[in-house]
């Protein structure tokens, strides 16, 4: 008993206080890219080549951050004209808005009022992982722990589509999980929501243009809410939440 | 032990034409030989070569051992005679359509259309049909013998597989696992893609394993290449697998904490593996480590900064994680839950060639790092840490063990300043023909292996990737036998293993 005591002593008070205080990450973290508007074509171009997701359109300046996996190449030899900043807010209700050259739609005006309304003070969710690296799932999972807290919100994730108000899908959705994900979709009462997580899910992610996998799940289902990332920061997830339904 | 296999090295390039390339019957039985006689089996895959299909086989002993042949369209399945040889048979029977005569369990693995054009489906199926669950599980007949069915859908937020309890009450029988859902076909992706998408291919084949993925994708494609990577980036890349270690191990313990309803640490080492997740980030840019491991070293250097927040941070830490440890094995609650809980003998472990901690809890010493040792290891001395027990108690012992050798090794390599030239961007590889690398590592959850193998005009021909979990789900199977069912989330969770590094 004592040692649990002082263990709870040790471990202190751990819990952010996002969204009233920022919580700082290390500064090597990618988050929302912006290209500089003087970037040279020729460096674009560069950029876009070396993109292991042909991400970046030369023509309109833009990146489209559904299919970029945050590796900074660009970042390095762009000598900086694409400069990922700290900035981890970047969900978007559309999912042309993630094609960007740097801004992004807020997300508390741009998300459905009526969801607000409907799930504002309780909300829960199923999550359907489907084919992905299970780092989404990870970075999802720890929203539970201490220092995230969804609960607090009256957000959680629970064991039935039965209990859920909607779906978090993760992974680029293999052949073989289409099936159960449809099903655990149609096994949601409506209205629900659904919810797209990583850029696997968005997009196809790191496994583009393999025939095993389902090109963005906005091909197969109506998506809501578009969470970048691979994966996402945990803090990307509980701020696409927070400003999408509170 | 005579044979007439090859002996090689470690992520090392050779020509395919010094594989030995033996007449089937004698490949069979030199392979048989010597699994049977302790033996391991690292690969053992299929291959087109021009018109003809071609079997590779990598073997370990305390060395390395690779040979191949011509595959016959029919042959005599290993698997009636000496058991490793079975989900590596169903595998090649899967890919490339080739029958193992006689196999006992002949199933699929994977659910997909086979890679040779126009070679019939083993298992005849229609794959524009939903082929997963269509399929015949194994049954056991009685009174009062039900069956449990759960997945692929999890309860929890996890990755989707599929489990077949036989049980008789609460006793399990038999417990039947059947994955395959988190198949993207990524061994044959590899073959089509430019190389810029290699190594995110690589890294992304299993999240938790990020750096365990990538080294093996990074040390071949050296070898490949004749590519040096300088110290600095071998410490880097040390550091980062260990890390990654420590985060899983953590959280791993979290979660049988959480299993046995003692929440404090549950809550702790779940904050704690964030934690270490973050220092990750701290030297990359990703709690997973990815973007950090690239053919030709690191992306990222260990800046004095960095290294300051690094040992700062671990130095607080340390203290954190020795407390919240010692009040897990310390209470007798926990300890009466572990102990005991599926076991898997070490005679088991040894036949089904168990890796990693779920070996190590069985008594299998093996260790990469220390049998095979890469990056900056041949300079450190990786204590052997096997258990005897083989239960629940035993592969939560060896994650402590672990979690403080690692955290031991992270801050001795990260109290010295290293330099390392970072590798440049948009990088092509010019592969050498015909020629054959193997690199193996120890991952978190145990040894992590890739083998690539090109053509005589330098491309790809066959990507192979395995992942610990291939050798390891069968040890969970067995860890259920004649246990309650109520003990599966304790056994799962001290396997711990991964479903889209098996399902590829
Ligand atoms: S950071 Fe994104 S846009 Fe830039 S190279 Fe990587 S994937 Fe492409
Ligand atoms: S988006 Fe990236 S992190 Fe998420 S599942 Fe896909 S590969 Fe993994």
């Amino acid at each position: 008993m004592l040692s649990v005591l002082k263990n709870r002593f040790e471990q202190g008070y751990r819990t952010n206080r996002y969204p009233e205080e920022k919580v700082k990450v290390f500064p090597r973290y990618r988050g929302r890219p912006v290209i500089q508007d003087n970037i040279s074509e020729e460096t674009l171009k560069t950029c876009a080549e070396s993109c292991p997701q042909d991400a970046i359109d030369v023509q309109n300046q833009k990146i489209d951050i559904g299919r970029c996996v945050f590796c900074g190449t660009c970042e390095n030899i762009s000598n900086g004209q694409i400069k990922f900043t700290n900035d981890y807010e970047i969900a978007t209700a559309e999912r042309a808005d993630l094609i960007t050259s740097g801004d992004l739609p807020a997300l508390a005006e741009h998300a459905k009022q009526h969801f607000k309304k409907l799930f504002g003070r309780s909300l829960q969710l199923r999550q359907v992982s489907a084919a992905g690296c299970n780092a989404c799932e990870a970075d999802l999972n720890v929203l539970a722990t201490p220092f995230f807290d969804l609960a607090r919100f009256g957000i959680n994730f629970v064991a039935s589509p039965r209990h859920a108000d909607g779906i978090v899908v993760t992974g680029p959705i293999s052949r073989n999980m289409k099936t159960a994900l449809l099903q655990t979709y149609e096994a949601t009462p409506t209205p629900k929501v659904v919810i797209a997580v990583g850029s696997c899910t968005i997009s196809g992610g790191p496994f583009i243009g393999s025939p095993e996998i389902t090109e963005g799940l906005d091909k197969i289902l109506p998506v809501d809410l578009f969470i970048p990332g691979c994966p996402p920061h945990p803090m990307t997830n509980l701020h696409a939440l927070l400003s999408f339904f509170k | 032990m005579s044979n007439a296999f090859l002996q090689i090295s470690n992520a090392e390039k050779i020509s395919r034409e010094a594989i030995p390339h033996l007449s089937f019957d004698q490949f069979q039985s030199q392979a048989l030989d010597m699994v049977t006689n302790g033996g391991k089996i690292v690969h053992y895959f299929a291959y087109p070569d021009k018109e003809s299909l071609k079997l590779l086989a990598v073997l370990r002993t305390d060395k390395l051992f690779v040979a191949g042949c011509d595959v016959p369209d029919v042959y005599p399945s290993l698997t009636k005679t000496c058991e490793p040889f079975h989900l590596f048979e169903r595998e090649i029977a899967e890919q490339f359509g080739i029958r193992p005569q006689g196999h006992p369990w002949l199933k699929m693995v994977r659910y997909h259309p086979n890679y040779t054009e126009g070679a019939a489906d083993v298992f005849g199926n229609d794959y524009s049909q939903d082929i997963p669950g269509n399929y015949p599980y194994y049954q056991v007949a009685g009174e009062e013998i039900h069956e449990v069915a759960v997945g692929p859908v999890h309860a929890g937020v996890i990755e989707p597989g599929h489990f077949r309890f036989n049980c008789i009450g609460e006793r399990v029988l038999h417990l039947e696992i059947q994955l395959g859902y988190q198949h993207r076909g990524i061994e044959k992706q590899l073959l089509a893609v430019p190389a810029k998408r290699l190594p995110i291919i690589g890294e992304n084949i299993a999240g938790d394993t990020t750096i365990g993925h990538s080294l093996c994708m990074a040390q071949n494609l050296e070898a490949l290449t004749g590519v040096q990577t300088d110290q600095g980036a071998r410490v880097i890349r040390t550091i980062a697998l260990e890390l990654e270690r420590l985060a899983n191990h953590i959280g791993d313990l979290g979660a049988l904490s959480g299993d046995v309803a003692f929440l404090p640490p549950a809550n702790y080492f779940g904050r704690i593996r964030g934690d270490f997740l973050n220092l990750s980030l701290l030297i990359c840019g990703n709690r997973f480590g990815k973007g950090l491991v690239r053919p030709g070293g690191v992306r990222f250097s260990l800046s004095d900064d960095i290294r300051k927040v690094l040992n700062e941070r671990l130095a607080e830490l340390r203290p954190e994680v020795t407390h919240v440890l010692e009040l897990l094995f310390n209470a007798v609650t926990v300890r009466a839950r572990f102990e005991g809980c599926g076991a898997v003998s070490h005679e088991d472990a040894d036949h089904l060639g168990l890796v990693g901690p779920a070996g190590r809890a069985s008594g299998m010493a093996y260790d990469v790092r220390r049998c095979f040792p890469t990056e900056h290891y041949p300079y450190m001395g990786i204590p052997e840490n096997k258990k005897a027990t083989g239960d629940v108690y035993a592969r939560a012992r060896v994650r402590y063990d672990e979690i403080l050798q690692s955290l031991q090794i992270v801050e001795s390599l990260a109290a010295i300043p290293v330099e390392t030239r970072c590798v440049s961007e948009g990088m092509t590889y010019d592969l050498p023909a015909s020629s054959f690398s193997v690199a193996l590592n120890e991952a978190w959850r145990g040894e992590v292996s890739h083998a690539v193998l090109t053509d005589e005009n330098g491309k790809i021909l066959r990507y192979k990737i395995k992942d610990p979990s291939f050798h390891n789900w069968n040890g969970l199977a067995m860890s259920l036998r004649d246990t309650g069912i109520s003990d599966f989330p304790l056994n799962n969770k001290s396997f711990n293993l991964s479903y889209c590094g098996f399902d590829l």
